[in-house]
Parts: structure tokens; C-alpha cells; sequence
């Protein structure tokens, strides 16, 4: 650094002058300068302490070996063991007094809300809605349910999925394609008559036609009265929900082709406590029976 | 400062030493009841005891950080409420802005912080080493046994005061008896340590060694202020036109010319910013008065009137450079600027208690659902859910009637809950979700928008608040 005085009357400059203003040449302050140099020196030191450069086996470990996915994985782990007891008692008592519990219920009910939206929410939406109604992936906030609302169901749903391939225990069934079996004016029939039991404009001729065709082919799954039937997840027709729409041409479309909707079993990939507690979740969201 | 041409002017000032002598008067006694009131309230403040039943803390003055409320003898504030200790800073800042303007820096003078422990600090240390000329004469001694040991003695002391002052500060922000235990157990939080040690640090510096550079380097208050200050602002200031010529009264031929100061000094040596105050006004003057103690004090001994150094404001200089007699201070005290001062001060405040009084004990918030906005149910119906907070103020828990109208057309249920009624704990916010059906072609199933209200009772003593929201129906249906 120069000695020079900075506060004498003919300070050096650094020769630059942009319209007549000129720079002075004064050293910088000690203090600065120092802070300066230890924050270099800070600074190598840290990528010495820490990882830090990169190498062709991956970056330099750093002396003390920090990690910060070593540190995510020792949270996880704390959290599983201050989580371990709740989850062991969540996961044993029976389902129906989970929320007789304050405690497991709370844990329950804001642990399912996460376990949904991770796993659950791609297919049935962000509300538990499904996706719109007639997309055919169910709305789980309504009182209508394919296979039972009541929290066993629910837990049997969620645990073996619906026509899950790896799952022997899955939830299957299978409606025929009625367009190999029934003529087009048949089909026309059982629409009108679907219509008419859920309570929609029809033509009643057909209508009347179509109660015959539907007591053949349709009552045995979706009972005498179009009801439906939970054994085999077959859909009340006489409400107002319908999976695949309800007007002329998807009743036609569903009758003819037929439809039917895919669940990956769970049991495998989540744990019994967060099956319990998605379970619970939906139970409690709005259409638990 | 005298500029020469070979000698460029130093840009760092190196501290003078500041001793100040030990003064009597009326303003020293004002100083010392301020100093008396205002630690006062700072130490024993949290130890105060308030019960306020089984289930919340019994600290009179307690700022709960982990629970979030702020408890202050009979009230209790909640961070939503935080407007209310907004407004208290507005009144504060208003309250400097009027004394300032009216007085002057007599905030700087009796009640700033670093005034009053800078006070403390230098009774310790005249009480230890002596007055002024016994404490000159041991700061230029050499380091003997004797400098160790009263120098050791003081900042002993310093640093006790240091750790009482910042042990004091944490009080305010957990159960006293029970954090002086953890802290002397080891057990209390570490940003407890951290407060206490680092509020002890600043009080052994700032009072001890820094002192009135505090004031003059570092505190931004005294340049804010200036900017207040106008001519009818009472300030102390140093009668010249009376005790100019200045110089020793013998008895003399000339000493007959002279004015009233008898240049003893008196008033610089009593300075805590070590200035001389017949220089005029300037930026280190904090208005503490006792230059005007201690110049009363010789006056009285000549057998001249009080005064040369008073309380005066700039329009005073002028009026008495002219031959009037002085005016009262109060005539400067009392003017348009203070009063309206004083008015939206007194209005803020007024508007405070209003609205403290005007809280109700119990809160409701409603947020409608909005994914679904609507749910249709098998038979038809349509069916929102709204997410309730109810907040609980009272000590004790309270059970909730839940209820809706227009009642015609709607069931509303509650999640997990046969009936309508929650119980919500003690002092604490309960989260409810309603579902609220309209039946299958009522007018509210069908619109886009119904306006409901959803009520909330407490069953004890019948408060009732309520929160407007609205129904959203299927529109698209039938």
C-alpha cells in the first residue's frame, strides 16, 4: 500500500478523468482492507471444512464430512421415532375408534390430508372431488360409493386397490361390453330406462321397453331396482352421481363399451398407519358412512 | 479546529475523557427521580404477579413469543390484534415529537436509556474512585496496586448492574421465577443466554466507555430531532448578553465591565458530554440541566440572580438582547404546535381505548371450501363446506353452538360431530369444518351465489358473533 498522505493538497490520481472529474489514488481504509482479506481467507476455509470442489469422483467430503442429505435423512429418522408410538397405536386399535381418540384422530386427519395429496391426489384432485364428474375417477367427498363408505371399506379399497394387477386380494369386477350382446335399439331401450329411474327426461315407450332388457341384463349386478351393488362395485343408477355422465350418449357409449376405472393397491407401498390415515382423512371428509 | 497549511486535518477525533463533577440542584433531583422511576419500572416490572386463572401465565407484563399473546395487567393481546400496540408506537412517536418540540431533547436529558445507565454507571464510579479531580488524578496515574484495585472494583460492579440489566430483559419474555432458575441451572433456552450476555456486553460498554459517543456518533435520534426544533423551543442555553465579558470579578478597575460569568468553569466540569454550553447551542448537547444546577449554585454565592444558564428559547434571546425582562417557559411550552400535538396524541389514544374495550372475547373466522365449491350428493342436493376458526379469548373453555341462517332450505353439520356444538379450549383458536346442504331444488341449490351467515354462540354467557359468507349452488344443474 502506498504511504503516501491522502489529505495533502496534490493527492495522486489515477490518471483517468471522465469531463473533468478525476479519481484520487487514496488506499483503502486498513480496516476494510483487512476484512477484505479475512473473508478470502474465510472463504477457502470453508471450502476446505465443507464439500466443496468439484472432482471426477464427485465433490471434495470437506474435513468435518458434513452432508446435508445425511442431515434430511437423520430429520426423517427423528421424526419416524417421535412419530412411532402414535403410528404403532394407530395402526392396532380397531379402525372404528380411531376417532373415539382426540390425539389419533388430530394425527389421523392431518397425516391422511398429507398421504392424499402425495399419493392420492393425481387421479381424485387436489378437493377429493374426483376430477369432474363423468371423468370417471370418483368423488370421494359425496355420499355415493362404489364399494362401501364405511371406514373398513375404505380401508379395504385402499389397501387392495381396484382391479389392481398385484393384488390376488383387489376389488374386481368387470362389465360386459353390451354392444357385442344387445342390438343398438336395445341399447336405446336400457338408456331410456336408466333415465327414467334416475328420475331424467325420457321417452317412456322405450323407456318401459328398456325394464325388461335392464331385469335380463343389468339387474344382476346393478339389482332389481338399479341401486346398484357395493359387492361388486357396481354404481347406483336411480341417484344423481354418474362416473361417466348420465345424458343419452354417455349412458349409450358406457352401456355399449362399458367402463371401468383402475386403483393401485396400496398395502405395499404405504404403511398400515398412513393407510389408516388417508383412510380416516377421506372417511371424515365429508362422505363417510 | 485551526487549519494550517503543513498540518492536514486529522479525520478521526481520539475520545477526550469526560469526568463530571457531582452537582446539586432541582434538575439534578429531577434527574435522580427519573433515574429511580424509570429503572424501577424496568426491573421490577416482571416480577409483578396478576392471576389471571388456572390456565395462563400470572406475569402482569409477559410477551409470550411461543404462545404468541402479549399479556399486560388486565389485557390480553393476540397477534391479530397487534394494531393495538401499533397504535401504541404511533402515541409514542407523538409523544416525542411534542416534547421534543416543546423541550427540547428531554428525552436525551432524564429518560433515554443510555442517558440513565451512563447516570447509574458514574454514581458507581464517583462512589469508588471519588469525585472529578480525585477521578483525574487516578486516570493519569501509573497502574499501581491501588489503580487495579478500585479500577477492578468498579467494573466489577459495572458488569453486575450489566447482568442485572440484561437478565431483566429476558423476564419480559418468560415466567421470571422460573427462568432466573433455569438460568442459573444452565437449563434455560440458549437465545436466553444469548440476550443476557449480549445486553450485558452493551450496557458495560455503552454505559461504562462509550457513553455521550453513543450520543454523538452513533445515535440517530439527536439529528431526527433537530429537525423539530424550532425558535420557541426550550433549550438550555447560556445567557451571553448577561455574562459576557466574562472573567474573575476582583476587585478592580476593569472587573467593573465584566458581565456575570466568572469563567469558574462550573458548568463545563459538571458536563457528561464534556462541552462548554456558553459556546452556544450545539449538536452534543443532550439538555440534562445541570450546568444550569451548578451555575445556579455560583450565582447564589456572589450574590447574583439564577439563571445565566437556563431553560430558554431562541425568540427569549432575542426579546432579552433587547432590554425585555424574561418571559415564563410555559408561554413556549403552551403554543398551536404542541397543542395539536397533544390533540391527535390524546385522539389516538382515545381511539385505542375504544377499541380495546370494543373487542369481543370470542372471534370467528370463515373461509368457504373452495375445492370443490360445491359437492352434489345422491339425492340431488348440494352440499359446501366451510373451514371455521373460533377464537376463544376467556380463561376457561367454552362450548360453541354452530348455526346458520336464513335456517329455511339448509342442515348444516359438523365434521366428526353430531351436534352442533365444539367445545374450544382456554385461550386458544379451535379449527372446525361445517358442511352446510342445500336440499335437492331449493331456491339455494339452484342459484349461483345465496348469502349466508354463519353464527356462533357461546353457550356460557350468550356473546354471538357472526361472519357472512356465501352458498355456492349448481347452477349448471336442472
Amino acid at each position: 500500500m502506498s504511504k503516501q498522505d491522502p489529505h495533502r493538497d496534490d493527492p495522486a490520481t489515477t490518471g483517468h478523468e471522465w469531463d473533468g472529474i478525476q479519481e484520487f489514488d487514496n488506499p483503502l481504509p486498513r480496516w476494510w482492507l483487512w476484512t477484505f482479506i479475512a473473508t478470502i481467507v474465510i472463504a477457502i476455509a470453508i471450502t476446505i471444512i465443507y464439500p466443496a470442489w468439484p472432482t471426477f469422483n464427485g465433490p471434495t467430503k470437506g474435513l468435518i464430512g458434513y452432508s446435508s442429505r445425511a442431515d434430511v435423512a437423520a430429520d426423517i429418522q427423528r421424526f419416524k421415532a417421535a412419530n412411532e408410538a402414535v403410528d404403532t397405536k394407530l395402526s392396532t386399535v380397531p379402525l372404528e375408534d380411531i376417532n373415539k381418540d382426540p390425539v389419533l384422530r388430530s394425527y389421523a386427519m392431518n397425516g391422511g390430508a398429507a398421504v392424499f395429496k402425495t399419493w392420492c391426489a393425481q387421479c381424485h384432485g387436489q378437493g377429493a372431488n374426483g376430477v369432474k364428474m363423468g371423468s370417471g375417477y370418483p368423488n370421494l367427498i359425496d355420499d355415493d360409493w362404489l364399494w362401501g363408505g364405511t371406514i373398513e371399506a375404505i380401508h379395504t379399497t385402499i389397501t387392495h386397490g381396484i382391479r389392481s394387477a398385484d393384488d390376488p386380494d383387489t376389488r374386481d369386477s368387470a362389465m360386459p361390453q353390451f354392444g357385442d350382446i344387445l342390438e343398438p335399439s336395445e341399447i336405446d331401450q336400457l338408456v331410456q330406462h336408466v333415465r327414467a329411474i334416475s328420475g331424467q327426461s325420457n321417452d317412456a315407450t322405450s323407456a318401459k321397453a328398456g325394464a325388461a332388457l335392464f331385469a335380463d341384463n343389468c339387474a344382476a349386478c346393478h339389482g332389481d331396482k338399479g341401486t346398484g351393488g357395493r359387492d361388486v362395485g357396481a354404481p347406483n343408477l336411480t341417484d344423481a352421481i354418474w362416473l361417466y355422465g348420465g345424458d343419452v350418449a354417455s349412458l349409450t357409449n358406457t352401456v355399449t363399451n362399458a367402463h371401468y376405472g383402475i386403483m393401485p393397491a396400496w398395502g405395499g407401498r404405504l404403511t398400515e398407519s398412513q393407510i389408516r390415515q388417508v383412510a380416516t382423512f377421506i372417511h371424515e371428509s365429508g362422505g363417510g358412512e | 479546529m485551526s487549519v494550517s497549511d503543513d498540518q492536514p486535518p486529522k479525520l478521526y477525533a481520539a475520545q477526550e475523557p469526560v469526568f463530571p463533577r457531582k452537582v446539586y440542584g432541582n434538575f439534578r433531583n429531577l434527574k435522580w427521580a427519573m433515574m429511580v422511576v424509570t429503572l424501577g419500572i424496568y426491573y421490577i416490572t416482571p416480577w409483578i404477579r396478576w392471576d389471571r386463572g388456572p390456565n395462563l401465565p400470572d406475569q402482569a407484563v409477559l410477551i409470550d413469543m411461543a404462545d404468541r399473546r402479549f399479556f399486560f395487567f388486565w389485557i390480553e393481546i393476540w397477534p391479530q390484534e397487534f394494531y393495538l400496540v401499533a397504535g401504541l408506537l404511533v402515541m409514542a412517536g407523538l409523544g416525542l415529537f411534542l416534547f421534543t418540540s416543546a423541550l427540547g431533547r428531554v428525552w436525551c436529558g432524564y429518560s433515554c436509556p443510555q442517558t440513565v445507565w451512563t447516570d447509574l454507571f458514574v454514581v458507581v464510579e464517583r462512589w469508588i474512585e471519588g469525585d472529578r479531580n480525585a477521578r483525574v488524578r487516578l486516570y493519569n496515574s501509573k497502574w499501581g496496586a491501588r489503580k487495579i484495585r478500585l479500577r477492578t472494583t468498579k467494573w466489577t460492579i459495572w458488569l453486575l448492574i450489566s447482568a442485572a440489566t440484561g437478565g431483566a430483559w429476558v423476564f419480559y419474555f418468560m415466567d421470571a421465577p422460573f427462568l432466573l432458575h433455569h438460568l442459573f441451572v444452565g437449563r434455560a433456552p440458549y437465545v436466553a443466554y444469548a440476550f443476557v450476555v449480549s445486553l450485558t456486553a452493551t450496557t458495560f460498554l455503552f454505559g461504562g466507555f462509550l457513553r455521550e459517543q453513543i450520543c454523538i456518533y452513533m445515535c440517530p435520534w439527536p439529528r431526527i430531532q433537530a429537525a423539530m426544533i424550532d425558535e420557541e423551543t426550550v433549550t438550555v442555553s447560556y445567557r451571553d448578553w448577561r455574562g459576557e465579558p466574562r472573567g474573575k470579578h476582583r476587585k478592580s478597575a476593569e472587573a467593573v465591565n465584566l458581565g456575570d460569568c466568572i469563567d469558574c468553569a462550573a458548568c463545563v466540569n459538571v458536563c457528561p458530554m464534556g462541552i462548554d454550553i456558553r459556546d452556544g447551542q450545539q449538536m452534543e448537547c443532550i439538555t440534562c440541566a445541570l450546568c444550569i444546577d451548578a451555575c445556579d449554585d455560583v450565582m447564589q454565592k456572589i450574590g447574583k440572580p439564577r439563571g445565566l444558564i437556563d431553560y430558554i428559547s431562541l425568540t427569549d434571546e432575542i426579546s432579552e438582547r433587547e432590554g425585555n425582562p424574561p418571559i415564563s417557559a410555559w408561554n413556549h411550552v403552551i403554543r398551536l404546535r404542541t397543542i395539536i400535538y397533544t390533540g391527535i396524541w390524546l385522539a389516538i389514544g382515545a381511539s385505542l381505548i375504544l377499541a380495546l374495550f370494543m373487542r369481543a372475547a370470542i372471534d370467528l373466522n370463515v373461509s368457504p371450501v373452495r375445492n370443490p365449491i360445491f359437492v352434489t350428493l345422491s339425492d340431488g342436493s348440494i352440499r359446501n363446506t366451510f373451514n371455521l376458526r373460533i377464537r376463544n379469548k376467556q380463561g376457561e373453555a367454552r362450548p360453541f353452538e354452530i348455526s346458520i341462517s336464513p335456517t329455511e332450505g339448509f342442515e348444516l353439520k359438523l365434521q366428526g360431530n353430531e351436534a352442533s356444538i365444539v367445545n374450544v379450549p382456554a385461550d386458544s383458536t379451535g379449527a372446525h369444518k361445517v358442511f352446510v346442504t342445500a336440499k335437492k331444488g331449493s331456491l339455494a341449490s339452484k342459484s349461483e351465489l345465496t348469502h349466508i351467515r354463519i353464527w356462533v354462540k357461546d353457550t356460557v354467557n350468550g356473546d354471538r358473533v357472526y361472519r357472512d359468507t356465501v352458498f355456492n349452488g349448481n347452477q349448471s344443474r336442472n
